[in-house]
């Protein structure tokens, strides 16, 4: 009897499941701990970012990706590189603006929300808002400043779940006058 | 994979969030732990909690608990078959984070916190009450002492 492989599947269960309930119990602690729904979003979205200044370099290390050149291929590493290494899914990129410099990510599933119902009184809640945070806080250490938001949300009743970028613009190392 | 590392990230930023902040931080991270622990053997197959004795249950701990949140098994489980349990870890994996700082051994309680919590819980839902501490005697290596509370 195939013991080993029992194991197997049934410990990538469990870390998945992990996963999910760890985070469910960060925002659940959070909205005990902030009064509205908002500071709630806030709180995610700034924890993000602290991960994401951090979680640049490991993934950096561990990808082997080089520099991109442009949004699109910036587009390309985020959803079919760092979405597969740290969430296990693969987005897919669509919604293009004309000037190139927004796309939508769409998730199919979330690992965050897989077996999570918002209760009733938390309607503005962004419950994956942490995922925001980590986008903005990795691309800022590699010089872009990005907007990042929810505009579609399977929790909240959509199809879909759409994470929206938007490049603001490049951020520029202040180096003395005189060098390269 | 994946899931582990990333597990890892959110950890730490729950480290960072949490601490401070006037109450006890230590109680918030063990209450979350306690919680996740609860989900997770709530949401295991009957089958895999058919345990005959009280060891084989904190050997699953050991074993498959330990595989699924650290990907590696503990280093060393003692008891002296009277309801007490030492986990052993030589690398625990929530510590070894901390060489990056300045972290001290007081600070390592925080790191310590929602996994004690973790196994309390996973307990807790397979019918089996206890009380998790958890100690550093040098980084990274640390021991999980659970103390089964009979009824």
């Amino acid at each position: 009897m195939s013991r080993q492989a029992n194991r197997g599947t049934e410990s990538k269960k469990m870390s998945s499941e992990l996963f999910t309930l760890t985070y469910g119990a960060l925002v659940t602690q959070l909205c005990k701990d902030y009064e509205n729904d908002e500071d709630v979003n806030k709180q995610l979205d700034k924890m993000g970012y602290n991960i994401g200044v951090r979680l640049i370099e490991d993934f950096l290390a561990r990808s082997n990706v080089g520099r991109c050149h442009d949004f699109r291929e910036t587009a390309d590493v985020i959803a079919k590189v760092a979405f597969k290494m740290y969430l296990g899914i693969t987005p897919s990129i669509t919604n293009w603006s004309p000037a190139g410099d927004e796309f939508s990510l769409i998730l199919e599933n979330n690992p965050l929300v897989d077996f999570v119902e918002l209760p009733d009184n938390h309607s503005s809640l962004i419950y994956s808002n942490l995922l925001c945070g980590v986008l903005r806080g990795a691309l800022e250490m590699v010089q872009m400043a990005v907007d990042v938001k929810f505009v579609q949300d399977t929790l909240k009743g959509d199809g879909v779940t759409e994470i929206r970028m938007r490049f603001i613009k490049r951020i520029e190392d202040n180096l003395p006058a005189g060098e390269e | 994979p994946a899931l582990g590392e990333s597990f890892s990230f959110l950890h730490s930023s729950f480290i960072s969030s949490f601490w401070g902040g006037g109450r006890n931080s230590l109680t918030v991270l063990e209450g979350m732990g306690f919680r996740v622990g609860q989900g997770l053997a709530e949401r295991l197959p009957r089958g895999a909690l058919a345990f005959r004795e009280e060891l084989d249950t904190i050997k699953f701990l050991c074993r498959d608990l330990w595989g699924a949140v650290f990907r590696k098994q503990t280093d060393n489980l003692r008891t002296n078959h009277q309801g007490t349990y030492v986990l052993q870890d030589n690398n625990f994996p929530l510590l070894t984070q901390m060489a990056w700082g300045q972290q001290y051994l007081e600070e390592t309680p925080k790191f310590l916190a929602f996994t004690c919590g973790l196994l309390r819980g996973t307990l807790s839902a397979l019918g089996i009450e206890s009380s998790v501490t958890a100690s550093v005697a040098s980084l990274p290596a640390c021991k999980f002492q659970v103390v089964i509370q009979k009824a």
